[in-house]
C-alpha cells in the first residue's frame, strides 16, 4: 500500500534526522535530569501521592519541549518539499508514530532516572505503573503532535503551544494521574481498567480526530 | 429562523419560568430546601452552553469546507456566548454550592471539568487573537474548535462520571430527574430550558448580524 510506504519513510527520514544531530532525545534527557534533581535539592524526601504528581508534572513539560519542535522546528521550504511528496495523512501518522516512540524512549529513562533519585514506596505495582507511564506518554504524543501542527501554522511558537495544549491535555492527566495513583498504592489490578480504557478511548478519539483534521490544516 | 414568533415564546418561557420558579411550590427535601428552585437557572445555562458551542462545532465544519468568511464569524459569535452561559452556569452552580456545600468553590470535579472546559474554548479564542491573516485565521481556529469539542464532551460527560463528586446525579447522589423532579417542577423546569436555549440562540444571532454589519463597514 502506498500510504504504509509513505509513512515508513517519514518515519525513517525523523529517526535519521534526529540520529544525526541528537538534539531532541539528549537535550529532553538533560532537562528531565535536571528537573529531576532540582526536585531532589528542594524536596529531599516526598511522600506518595507527591511523588506520583511531581513525575507526571516533569513528564508534562518534557513533552511539550520534545513535541513542540516536531512541526516548529521544520522550516517552511521542507514542508512544502515533503507536502508535495507524501500525503498528509501519512505525515501526520509518521509524526505522530515517531513523537510516540521518542516519548516512550524518554519516558521510561525519565522513570528509571527518577525511581532512582527517589525511592519509590515498597508496595508499588512497578508492572502497572509501568504500562501507565507508557499509556501516558502515548497520549501525550498523539494529543501534543496535533496541537504543535495547530501552533506551528498558526505561526506562534512556544506560548501558544502551551495554552492550545493545557486544556486539552488535563482531562488525560487527571486519568493518568489517577490510574498511576492506583499503581502507587498497590491497589488490585482490575481497578485500574475502567482508567485504561478511558486512556486508550480518548486516544483513539484524539488519532481519528487528528486524521480527518490534518489535511485541512496544511494546505495554505 | 427569521420570524419572530420565537423570539416572543423566548421571552415568554423565560419569564414565566422565572415568576414561577420562585413562586410555585417545590418538593421539601433536607439539606437542598428551597435551593431546588436554582434547577431552574443553573441547568438551563448548561443545556443553552452545549447547544451554542454545537453550533460553533457545526459552522467550524461547514467553513473548512467552504472557506466562508459568514460562516467563520458564526462559529466564533456562538462560541463567545456559550462561553457567556458556561460562565453564569458557574456562577450559579457556586451560588448554589455556597448554601448546601458550604462554599462557593469546593474543587469538586462537577466545578473543575466545567471550569476547565471553559479553558478550552478561551484558548480557542486566544487562538484567533494570535493569528492575524483572516483566511488562515478562520481556518485554523476552526480546526481547533473541532479537535477541542470532544475534549470537551468528555469533560463533562465522561470524566465526572468516573470520580466521586458531590453533584447531583453523580457519586449515588440523587439526581434532579431521579425521584424528586416531580411533575410540578416539570411544568417549569422544561418550558425553562427551552426558554435559555433560545434566548442564548437569540443573542447569538444580534451578535453575529452586529459583528457582520462592522465587517461590512470595514471594507467601505
Amino acid at each position: 500500500m502506498q500510504l504504509a510506504q509513505q509513512v515508513k519513510h517519514l518515519v525513517k527520514k525523523e529517526f535519521v534526522l534526529e540520529w544525526r544531530s541528537k538534539y531532541a532525545l539528549n537535550g529532553v534527557l538533560l532537562y528531565v535530569v535536571s528537573t529531576v534533581f532540582v526536585c531532589y535539592l528542594s524536596f529531599k524526601v516526598v511522600d506518595k501521592l507527591t511523588w506520583n504528581a511531581l513525575f507526571w508534572i516533569i513528564m508534562l513539560f518534557a513533552s511539550i519541549n520534545a513535541i513542540a519542535k516536531s512541526f516548529l522546528q521544520e522550516s517552511k521550504g521542507r514542508q512544502l518539499y515533503i507536502y508535495t511528496l507524501a500525503s498528509p495523512v501519512a505525515v501526520i501518522i509518521a509524526k505522530t508514530i515517531y513523537n510516540s516512540i521518542l516519548m516512550m524512549l524518554i519516558s521510561i529513562i525519565a522513570f528509571a532516572f527518577y525511581s532512582l533519585v527517589f525511592k519509590p514506596e515498597a508496595d508499588i505495582d512497578i508492572l502497572m505503573y509501568f504500562t501507565a507511564t507508557v499509556l501516558g506518554s502515548l497520549s501525550f504524543s498523539t494529543v501534543f503532535t496535533m496541537v504543535s501542527a495547530i501552533a506551528s501554522k498558526a505561526g506562534n511558537g512556544g506560548m501558544l503551544m502551551a495554552i492550545l495544549s493545557f486544556p486539552v491535555i488535563i482531562p488525560v492527566l487527571i486519568v493518568l494521574i489517577k490510574l498511576t495513583k492506583n499503581a502507587v498504592d498497590g491497589l488490585d489490578r482490575s481497578v485500574s481498567l475502567d482508567e485504561i480504557g478511558l486512556m486508550l478511548v480518548v486516544n483513539v478519539l484524539v488519532v481519528t480526530v487528528s486524521l480527518l483534521l490534518f489535511p485541512y490544516l496544511w494546505r495554505d | 429562523m427569521n420570524k419572530i414568533w420565537w423570539k416572543i415564546l423566548a421571552a415568554v418561557l423565560v419569564i414565566y419560568s422565572t415568576i414561577a420558579g420562585l413562586l410555585l411550590g417545590v418538593p421539601r427535601l433536607a439539606i437542598l430546601n428551597e435551593t431546588i428552585r436554582n434547577l431552574y437557572f443553573h441547568v438551563p445555562m448548561w443545556f443553552a452552553m452545549i447547544v451554542l458551542f454545537s453550533i460553533s462545532v457545526f459552522y467550524s465544519i461547514k467553513n473548512l469546507n467552504s472557506q466562508n468568511e459568514t460562516d467563520d464569524l458564526k462559529a466564533v459569535e456562538s462560541a463567545n456566548v456559550g462561553i457567556i452561559f458556561g460562565l453564569l452556569g458557574l456562577v450559579t452552580g457556586a451560588v448554589w454550592a455556597k448554601f448546601t456545600w458550604g462554599q462557593f468553590w469546593s474543587f469538586d470535579p462537577k466545578q473543575n471539568f466545567a471550569a476547565i472546559s471553559i479553558l478550552l474554548y478561551c484558548a480557542y479564542l486566544i487562538l484567533r487573537n494570535a493569528i492575524e491573516e483572516e483566511q488562515k485565521r478562520a481556518k485554523i481556529s476552526a480546526i481547533y474548535n473541532i479537535f477541542a469539542f470532544p475534549m470537551m464532551v468528555v469533560l463533562l460527560f465522561v470524566l465526572p462520571r468516573l470520580q466521586d463528586s458531590l453533584h447531583p446525579g453523580n457519586g449515588g447522589n440523587p439526581g434532579f430527574n431521579s425521584y424528586d423532579l416531580d411533575s410540578r417542577m416539570r411544568m417549569v423546569f422544561y418550558p425553562a430550558c427551552l426558554g435559555w436555549i433560545l434566548i442564548g440562540y437569540w443573542i447569538y444571532t444580534i451578535k453575529f448580524r452586529i459583528r457582520n454589519l462592522q465587517n461590512q463597514a470595514q471594507q467601505f
